[in-house]
């Protein structure tokens, strides 16, 4: 789960990391207020969770009041970036004689956390292709300690005040990294003022959500609520599919992605429902939704998954297409679906729909489908014949 | 042969009483495998389908003999039992758990490698040799429908896929010497580039297969050390072509993301294809190119 900006900054408060003086404004009535008390010239920045802002211009110098009105009025009546914002960060203008990026993460190759340096403030992304980063892996069970920020800081030409001060920066930021289960906490830019102090111009922190459950006390502690974040508004389709997923908790069937095609899919298996997806739009197909079922799903959430994704307007045809499957059950699946067909007043033998999905119970499974008249591939048959067999069929009835 | 395990390798399920593990261990038996022991804090002196359970880990081993370990607890409790595994001398630990907090695995990983244990996963579906031995769900109820022995090597992201590989070799007479899940998440404790030097020394290998995924950056890394090092032909499917043109979204796995600049397929590919290994635009065709090399 991604933070906004201030709320890492938040974050940086507690454990000492220097922010420059800011408040969040979250209506159009309170800007003018938190402006005069920073003071113009100021810097203003969108509060959103996507990437590339600054060069969206979702960061800004304000001169002025008169700006500062024109810049709120419109972000909080557009938005930005194609999204509602939550809100605008006003903060002291800094005088910067440098900037830097400093940063911690996960190098997966490694599998240690390693802490990234560099001189200027662009993307993370530039900066990797530069070859310039100065990166330090990390022993987890010493973690970080102030001598070794020390010692590889004065590497890149570091003395005396700002040494300590830049060390002291990382010391922390390990600290709250690794206290708030993150798996990046970044400072893009930090600062260095003329007067030769540092300043996290920026947050950017991404805590894990397989460890949510341990982060609770910390979260409310700084009140950030948990969320669910994609790179876009999650559809409604996408919402009520979560529900039915979370029906009970036996088995996944609900992790959906809408797209506008006419083909609705339930996919199978984590690398075989990518493997499924290229097979069908590699044939021409028009893929509806992005559907995984794993696990052992009931039949009561296979129908109603069923039902939802058949209630979308314009679904010409069903695909039902998995790996050879070792624990969820084939007979399970197909009931689920068929169900799902009935209730919705679909003939399974008349309407476009295929199956290829062995593995456990696949007789008792087949037996299902071809009672009801349904094309199915066995396990002699690959997952690119089925997709292959349903974009067709869809072509040939125009 | 087989690498990581053969007929003899003596297994340690941790975490054996829990449903899916006692079902699981019951398949590995009819597979074969030699479960010697099983192991739940709190419930030593049970028995799960006559498989001794104990308490801690090296009493299974004192008593049991195991030298290789299943891990199939909570994941709050995995770190835990990974660590008391290879404190306990097991030098192959096959993590099945998903969803284990990172910085336990960073932990758990660090811990393994300085007692020279090696670490299969998280969120790995396991090993199979077939007709030798199963460590893990590989296959489920019937894996002999779908794994033979034979000369080819399988390494995947995806735990599906191994089986759905397998099936396809398989039902076109091509045997596996071993498969191996190394699990879909970013942290895990072996990939590509620590298996294929094991594959290289395998006689019995003669192709490897390895299924990949976008995000990350393991493959770049596959492909370097297969330029440089290896010498055995290498097939390379991926799954997942369309992620490129939707950086940011995650489908799938939690490692499937593209992220802008880099962990795109297309470069991904691009490598492998310097490297010298074949990639495939559909894995129906894997069967009939790798006829050609065994």
């Amino acid at each position: 789960m991604r933070f906004y900006e201030f709320e890492g900054k938040r974050l940086f408060k507690e454990w000492n990391l220097p922010v420059p003086e800011g408040e969040l404004v979250e209506k159009e009535d309170e800007l003018l207020k938190a402006g005069e008390k920073i003071g113009f010239p100021l810097m203003a920045k969108v509060q959103g969770l996507k990437g590339g802002r600054g060069k969206k211009g979702g960061v800004r110098e304000i001169k002025d009041e008169k700006e500062l009105l024109e810049f709120g009025e419109k972000i909080f009546k557009e938005g930005f970036d194609g999204t509602r914002v939550r809100g605008i960060l006003l903060e002291k203008k800094l005088m910067a004689e440098k900037e830097f990026y400093l940063g911690i993460t996960i190098d997966e190759l490694e599998k240690r956390n390693c802490i990234l340096f560099t001189e200027g403030g662009m993307d993370v992304e530039e900066i990797a292709k530069t070859g310039r980063v100065l990166k330090l892996t990390i022993d987890p069970f010493t973690g970080v300690k102030s001598f070794m920020m020390k010692m590889f800081f004065a590497t890149t030409g570091f003395k005396g005040k700002t040494l300590l001060q830049l060390s002291e920066i990382a010391v922390q930021l390990y600290d709250l990294y690794i206290k708030m289960d993150a798996n990046l906490a970044e400072i893009n830019p930090l600062i260095l003022t003329k007067e030769h102090e540092f300043f996290c111009a920026d947050s950017r922190i991404e805590i894990d959500d397989d460890a949510l459950n341990l982060q609770k006390k910390n979260l409310e502690r700084f009140n950030i609520p948990i969320r669910e974040e994609k790179e876009r508004e999650p559809t409604e389709l996408e919402i009520k599919a979560k529900e039915i997923d979370q029906l009970d908790h036996r088995g996944v069937a609900g992790r959906v992605v809408e797209f506008d095609g006419d083909l609705a899919l339930i996919i199978g298996g984590g690398g075989a429902s990518l493997t499924v997806f290229d097979a069908i739009l590699r044939y021409g197909g028009k893929p509806a939704n992005y559907c995984e079922i794993g696990g052992n799903p009931t039949v009561k959430k296979v129908q109603k998954l069923t039902e939802l994704l058949l209630s979308k307007k314009g679904i010409r045809g069903v695909a039902v297409i998995t790996n050879v499957l070792s624990n969820t059950r084939v007979d399970l699946v197909a009931r689920g679906v068929i169900k799902g067909m009935l209730s919705k007043g679909i003939d399974p033998s008349k309407f476009p729909v295929v199956f290829r999905v062995p593995g456990s119970w696949e007789e008792e499974g087949f037996k299902i489908l071809e009672k009801y008249g349904i094309k199915y591939f066995t396990r002699e048959h690959t997952m690119d014949e089925a997709a292959k067999f349903i974009v067709e069929l869809l072509k040939k009835e125009g | 042969m087989a690498i990581l395990a053969d007929r003899n390798t003596r297994v340690i399920i941790q975490g054996i009483t829990g449903r899916e593990a006692a079902t699981m261990s019951q398949e590995m038996l009819a597979y074969g495998t030699k479960v010697v022991a099983g192991v739940t804090p709190g419930k030593g002196g049970q028995k799960v389908h006559g498989i001794p359970v104990f308490d801690t880990v090296i009493e299974a081993v004192e008593k049991c003999g195991g030298d290789t370990s299943i891990v199939s607890v909570p994941p709050l409790f995995s770190k835990d039992a990974v660590m008391e595994a290879a404190d306990a001398g097991i030098k192959l630990i096959v993590v099945l758990t998903e969803r284990i907090p990172k910085s336990h695995v960073i932990e758990m990983l660090a811990f393994a490698e300085s007692k020279g244990a090696r670490v299969i996963g998280p969120n790995s579906p396991g090993i199979i040799c077939p007709e030798e031995t199963r460590l893990g769900y590989l296959g489920g109820s019937n894996p002999e429908k779908a794994y033979m022995k034979g000369p080819v090597g399988i390494i995947s992201r995806s735990g599906g896929m191994c089986t759905e590989l397998a099936n396809i070799l398989t039902r076109n007479g091509i045997g596996q010497s071993t498969v191996i899940g190394i699990g879909g998440d970013p942290v895990v404790g072996t990939t590509y580039t620590d298996l294929l030097p094991l594959f290289q020394e395998d006689e019995e290998t003669k192709v490897v297969l390895l299924f990949c995924e976008p995000g990350g950056k393991k493959e770049e890394a596959a492909a370097e050390f297969i330029r440089e090092k290896f010498t055995k032909k290498v097939v390379v499917f991926f799954g997942g072509r369309f992620v490129d043109r939707m950086p940011g979204m995650r489908f799938g796995h939690a490692s499937v993301i593209v992220r802008p600049g880099y962990g795109t397929t297309e470069e991904k590919i691009k490598l492998f294809k310097s490297a010298g290994c074949i990639v495939v635009e559909t894995y129906s065709e894997i069967p009939e190119i790798i006829k050609e090399f065994i």
